[in-house]
């Protein structure tokens, strides 16, 4: 069984701990990739390696990555939603890796809006 | 210039702008194990097995989701049988039976409503329409991070040797670091690559 290294543990215990007393007082945004067959054909995982990758190269901690399955407009996939804490959700269209970077600095960290790459800002309503 | 000409656009599709498919074999098992996911599941295994003596590459896929009785089960290789509500047609095993068909193999599903739903797709592994497995680290780590509260078992045997990997066992060794951290994810990435590699996967 593959499992982590005792010194890859260690390392990582002693870097995470500060960030744990950082996710508790709540998370500054939650990135949302959807993730159904639609999704998956147009290259959802690579926009979500991207989100991840963002992530780590920046060491954000406190942006949580979610998957979901598909939202009902398979032909505009890749989609994401991003929610900032206290903002309403916005979702985002027919993305590559290379918006997904974008939207990740502009508006995952900065707060703006990437108005180009979005469909629409609130929730969808459901029936 | 023939009456519906300005009707059709002839253009050729663009060639950076491929109509969608799902590439290949890992793709897939992300599909499938999100409809497990959907139903409920709290335990998920990926078994992975490449026979080149005897030629067959097996995906299996167990689940302890809600399940589904036997004409559900049936109806599900169905595409215009879904239980979503958003749309009504259901692609994901589907595709995934094309997939298997295409390269000589089959697909089966035994499920048991209340207890879970099993998934082997069996392929001819040398054939040459057979999908190639893909990059089953991302599919991994992207299942991971997205549902870090699920247990998660992937083994992986290839010529005698195996590659495995248990979150429950990692998520103990962890402690109260979750497995969405950076740090975790980065570590887990590493392991995993070079888990496969020593494998020789494809």
């Amino acid at each position: 069984m593959a499992k982590l290294s005792i010194e890859d543990l260690k390392k990582i215990k002693e870097s995470v701990r500060a960030a744990v007393t950082l996710r508790e007082g709540g998370y500054r945004a939650r990135v949302n990739v959807h993730m159904g067959t639609c999704g998956l054909a147009s290259g959802a995982r690579a926009v979500m390696t991207a989100v991840l990758d963002e992530i780590q190269k920046k060491d954000i901690k406190d942006v949580v990555v979610v998957t979901s399955g598909c939202a009902g407009l398979c032909n505009r996939e890749p989609m994401i939603t991003v929610e900032r804490m206290g903002e309403p959700p916005v979702k985002y269209i027919d993305l590559t890796p290379d918006k997904m970077r974008e939207i990740f600095s502009d508006h995952v960290l900065g707060g703006k809006i990437v108005e180009k790459y979005a469909l629409a800002i609130g929730s969808e309503t459901t029936f | 210039m023939r009456w519906w000409d300005d009707c059709i656009n002839w253009e050729s599709p663009d060639e950076d702008d491929p109509v969608p498919t799902v590439q290949d074999l890992s793709l897939h098992i992300l599909d499938i194990v999100e409809n497990s996911l959907a139903a409920g599941a709290r335990q998920v295994e990926i078994r992975v097995e490449e026979n080149i003596s005897a030629d067959r590459m097996v995906i299996e896929i167990v689940d302890d989701g809600c399940g589904m009785d036997e004409e559900r089960a049936q109806k599900a290789l169905d595409p215009f049988f879904t239980t979503k509500t958003v749309r009504r047609v259901g692609l994901g095993l589907p595709l995934l039976e094309e997939a298997c068909r295409m390269s000589n193999g089959e697909l089966r599903i035994q499920s048991f409503p209340g207890k879970g739903t099993r998934v082997r797709a069996t392929f001819q592994h040398s054939h040459i329409d057979r999908k190639p497995l893909g990059n089953i680290r991302d599919t991994l780590i992207t299942l991971m991070i997205g549902h870090p509260q699920v247990d998660l078992l992937y083994e992986h045997r290839k010529e005698g040797k195996t590659f495995s990997l248990d979150t429950r066992e990692i998520k103990a060794d962890l402690g109260e670091i979750p497995l969405d951290a950076p740090q975790v994810v980065s570590a887990l990435r590493t392991l995993i690559q070079s888990g496969l590699e020593d494998l020789g996967a494809s």
